[in-house]
This record gives structure tokens, sequence and C-alpha cells, in this order.
């Protein structure tokens, strides 16, 4: 290998060069690079350009007179005038409230899920009952059923219980488990060596405590990857708090873009603050990524190597 | 599956418990207990209550009424069930192989060019937003005014274009957008695979004086197999129900050309309350992708690795 002065890119398999193609190679990829991330310029830059600009800068770049009315006036930071004379349609969905209603609706279905799911795989990694290989193999059936078939009988389920319209209806049919985290935790729990698990056995503790003391500790990052893969999940879900919320005091951020958008009436739809509320809603991923980059990349692909 | 097992007669505690222990069949109940509750009232009673509704007419007013077969035969006969089923096929067939295509291609520049984590985590941003977010961004760069594509291609010979607006071009606009947004994961899903396949491999190839288009058809690709089927399985099934992305921008139209059978099994449950006739169809959409699940792993042998 010949000598690299400084800092060594990955390593590179012994191939002829293929110059050529190398260089085509790199081209399509700086390509794909720059479609993947453009449109989300544009997002910002949308949100940036003040409705009466809209007009005349629909190609540039940049906008020329950047502002943040367009933030202020769907946060619900501005009175209706102020924001009507902006170029907002007089439609006011409150996106900071819908903002709280995301917060907590991923929130606790990511720790109520992640903590039961956990318990659960553990139970079947570990512990004997009667009927558990049987019941194990309810879930992985359970994991191909498509939405639309469940979300149905979910509705009327959660009718039902007098839940419709509010934040605990939406959470219920997700905060105890899905048969993806128990699988994805028991196949890891299953893999963990048990000799810690005995010793501790030995010293008196129960089940609960080995579980909480051992195994959660030593599974933090199988239990980082799940947490992660399941906040972006739903963050994004749409469907069903769609069909569950229905006052917007209980919308979710997806929920009151669409609502948003629909207000607008036809003609030019309000895209400077639809604009800005997209940036919005996207803001906490692209922090989950900024923050936890290289793990968010791991266990997007590790959900792929089931 | 036999694992040895520590049972209370052999092991003599360091120290004498407090309490008595209960025994092992009931903790493993308790720790299931939450998952269970959730399996049994949002998993197993939903299946099982679907397939009780899809045998009944129920507007959700008054009482369901036991119809039998009906719903399934309306279906059948439905020109409106056939035309979701045949724009859904459409859709898919857009979306699937050129998204499978670029992921592939993708992946194999990521693994000879650049492995840094940044260009993965700009190509994995799309994945990251949620369906209605990269709706509302596809509406508006294609908007026919203002979007910034069709001010661009207005300075072309091509002109501007309708995009969503048009009954031929909607369903593969929003097949597209979704390429877009699937794209860099599938890729990074890709990329882990190929990882996984041993260098001492590609070394071998080499040394036989094997041709790189050589060593990706005959060993990079077999070897990817089982990635290959996970990544097309699990967007055919995702790709069938595609909701969300219609929902957003076209709500079926133009003239019912993106009417997809999600949407459409979604309007006849809560736009016109026919929850036997919603559920019957949702039944023939999971038996037709139990079908599709089990003949793809077969056309791909999924069972079998070159590996071993």
């Amino acid at each position: 290998m010949t000598t690299v002065p400084t800092t060594q890119t990955a390593p590179h398999r012994p191939r002829r060069p293929f110059p050529f193609g190398r260089l085509l190679a790199y081209l399509a990829l700086a390509l794909v690079i720059l479609i993947s991330i453009f449109p989300i310029w544009i997002v910002f830059k949308t949100a940036l350009t003040g409705s009466r600009n809209i007009f005349t800068e629909a190609t540039s770049l940049w906008p020329s007179e950047p502002t943040l009315i367009n933030f202020q006036r769907v946060l619900g930071l501005v009175s209706l005038e102020e924001a009507q004379a902006a170029g907002g349609s007089g439609s006011a969905v409150n996106f900071l409230n819908a903002m709280k209603n995301s917060v907590i609706f991923t929130g606790l279905i990511v720790v109520g899920q992640t903590f039961f799911s956990a318990m659960a795989a553990y139970a079947f990694a570990r512990l004997r009952f009667p009927g558990r290989d049987a019941i194990f193999t309810l879930f992985l059936i359970a994991m191909m059923i498509p939405g639309i078939v469940l979300f149905i009988p979910n509705f009327i389920t959660i009718k039902n219980l007098g839940l419709l319209n509010t934040l605990p209806g939406m959470i219920a049919p997700f905060i105890l488990m899905t048969p993806f985290a128990v699988f994805f935790l028991r196949q890891f729990f299953l893999s963990l060596p048990r000799e810690t698990e005995e010793a501790a056995f030995l010293d008196g503790a129960g089940p609960f405590t080995i579980f909480w003391r051992i195994t959660l500790p030593m599974s933090q990052g199988p239990i980082a990857t799940l947490a992660i893969l399941t906040t972006i999940g739903m963050w994004n879900e749409f469907f069903w708090p769609f069909l569950i919320a229905k006052d917007e005091a209980s919308f979710t951020l997806p929920v009151a873009l669409q609502v948003f958008k629909s207000q607008t009436p036809q003609g030019v739809p309000d895209w400077t603050g639809l604009m800005a509320g997209t940036f919005i809603a996207a803001v906490p991923v692209f922090l989950l990524l900024i923050v936890l980059g290289r793990r968010v990349v791991e266990s997007l692909a590790f959900s792929g190597t089931k | 599956m036999t694992v040895p097992v520590q049972t209370e007669s052999l092991v003599v505690p360091a120290r004498a418990p407090t309490r008595r222990r209960s025994p092992e069949w009931v903790v493993g109940y308790l720790f299931i207990l939450p998952a269970i509750i959730g399996f049994l009232v949002f998993y197993l009673y939903p299946a099982l209550r679907g397939i009780q509704i899809s045998f009944t007419n129920w507007n959700l007013l008054s009482a369901p009424e036991a119809v039998g077969l009906a719903n399934y035969n309306e279906a059948i006969r439905d020109p409106k069930f056939w035309s979701a089923l045949g724009i859904t096929l459409k859709y898919v067939v857009w979306n699937i192989p050129i998204q499978t295509l670029l992921s592939l291609v993708l992946a194999v520049a990521m693994d000879r060019l650049v492995r840094s984590m940044f260009v993965k985590g700009l190509l994995i941003v799309p994945y990251l937003l949620s369906n209605v977010l990269v709706a509302m961004i596809f509406l508006w760069m294609l908007d026919p005014l203002l979007g910034i594509v069709n001010q661009w291609l207005d300075a072309t010979p091509l002109g501007k274009q309708p995009f969503f607006n048009s009954a031929e071009q909607a369903i593969p606009t929003i097949a597209l957008v979704n390429v877009w947004k699937h794209m860099g994961f599938n890729a990074l899903l890709f990329y882990a695979g190929l990882q996984a396949i041993p260098r001492t491999v590609y070394e071998a190839a080499a040394i036989d004086g094997s041709s790189e288009a050589n060593t990706f058809w005959k060993i990079t690709l077999p070897l990817l197999r089982p990635v290959t089927v996970f990544v097309l399985v699990t967007s055919v099934i995702g790709s069938f129900q595609i909701f969300d992305t219609v929902a957003v921008t076209t709500q079926g139209g133009p003239a019912d050309a993106t009417k997809v059978l999600v949407y459409y099994i979604y309007q006849n449950a809560f736009g016109f309350f026919r929850m036997g006739y919603a559920t019957a169809m949702s039944m023939i959409l999971f038996a037709l992708l139990i079908l599709f699940t089990l003949v793809q792993m077969r056309l791909l042998r999924a069972n079998e690795s070159d590996l071993d």
C-alpha cells in the first residue's frame, strides 16, 4: 500500500482503478444528496419569505427580505389581524398546541411501549410459564396485520370507550406494546450471558430486580435503538391521530398541518404559512439527527437486519 | 427450546429471602401482563372483530345486521373496488422498481466512495420526515403556479406540468415523491447488507480476474439476497397501504385517478359509514398482502443464503 500522509479515508478493496466510472459515481452521489436536501431548503426559504414576495421570488433560492412573521403567525404569536395582513387566510390552527400534543403523544408511547415491551421480551426470553411459546408465536403473526385492518375496529373500541378526540384514545393502541418491539428485544435478551443474572439470583435478587438492575442496563444500545425507531414512527404517525382527533385541541402536528392546508381557501393556498408549519414540524426530527446522528443512522440500518 | 433454568431446590440462597418468592409462572405472567392487554385489546380482538364486522352491514348508529358474504360479493362486483386495486397496483409498479434500483445503486456508490456518517445522515433526512410533511413539500414544489419545479420547467421545452392535478401524472408523481422519501433509507439497508459480505470473497474474485460488472452480478447481488428480500417485501407491503400522501395531496382525485385501495376503504368507513363493507375490503387487502409476500419470498428464495 502506498503511504498516505495524513487522514486515511475509508479502506478500499483491492480493485483495478476505474477513474471514469468513479467520477461518474461521485457526480451521481452528489446529485442524489442534493436532491435529498434541496426540498428542505425550499421549505425553509419559503417559510422566511413574506407572502407579498412569494409571486416575485418563486425561483429565487434566498428570500430578499427574510422575515419571521410566518413562524410567528403559525405559532399564534401575533394577532389574527396581523396574521391576515401578513398573508394568513384567517385559518388559525394552533401549532404550539399541536407541538405539545405531539410531544405528549410520542413521549408517552416511547416510554410506555419500550418499557412494557422490554418486560414482556424479558419474560419470553428468560422466564418459564405455560403457553409462553404459543403466545409469542401469536405476537409474531400479529406483526403481519396491516394497519387498516386494525384501525377500523380499534376506532370503534376507542369510540365505545368514549375516548374519541382525546390524547388517551390516541395513545392507547400503542402504549403497551408492539409485536415488533417485543420480538426485537427478546432476540437481544436471548443473546445476553446468563452468568450475571444467575449471580444476582444467588444473591437473593427477584426477577424484577434482575430485569431492572441487570438486564436493562446491559441493553442500553438496543433499547436506545428501539426508542429512536419508535420516536420517528410515532412523531410521524398520521392515520390514527387523524381518525381520533376531531377538535383542534387534540391535533398532533401532522394532523394540524393537514387541517391547516385544507382550511386555506381555494385559489392560492397560504404557502408561506404552510411551509413555516412544515418546518416547525420537522425541527424535532432534525434535532434528533443532529444530536444523535450516528445512533439514528445505526438504528435505522439495524431495523433492516432483523 | 430447552434452556438450563435454575430451580429453587438447587439453590441455597446466600441469605434467607425476606418473603417467599412467587412461582416463576406467576412472575412470567405478571411480566407479560401489560403487553398481553395491549395485544388482546388492540391486535387480537380487532383482528377477530374485523372478520366479524365484515359479515355485517353497520353504520355505527343502528345495530349491525348480519349479511353473510354480501360485502365480499359486493366488492367483487364493485368497479370502484377493482379500479382502486388497479390504481394501487399502478402505484406499486411505479414506486417499487425505481425505488429499489436507485437505492441499490446508491448503496454501492456509498460503499465504494464514501463511508461518512455525515453523508448517510443527509441521505436519510427525507425518511425522517412524516408522509404529511413530504406531501406538503412536494405540493408546494410542484405547484402549477408558483412551485419552483414548474418555474424551472417553464424555461425548458417541456413547459409546466400539472403533476398532482392530472389524471395521468398524479399516480406517478405520488410514487416518485415516495421514492424520494424512501430512497436513502433503503440504500442504508442495502449498504448494511454490503458491509456484511466478507471482503475475502471480493479478494478471491479480484485474483481470479473477475471484472467489476461480473463481480457485481455474480457475487454482490446473490450475496445481498437476504437484504433484498427484506427491502422488497417490506416496501411492497408498505406500498400497497399507501394512504397519507393521497389524503394530503389529491384526496383520490382528479376524477378518482388516485383513489387507491386504502383511501377507498377509508372513505367507505369514515365517509359513508359503511363499516362492514370497509372491513371486508381491508380483509381482502390483508389476504392479498399475505399472497404477495409468499410469492415474493418464493421467487427470491428467501430462506436460502449463498453464504452458508
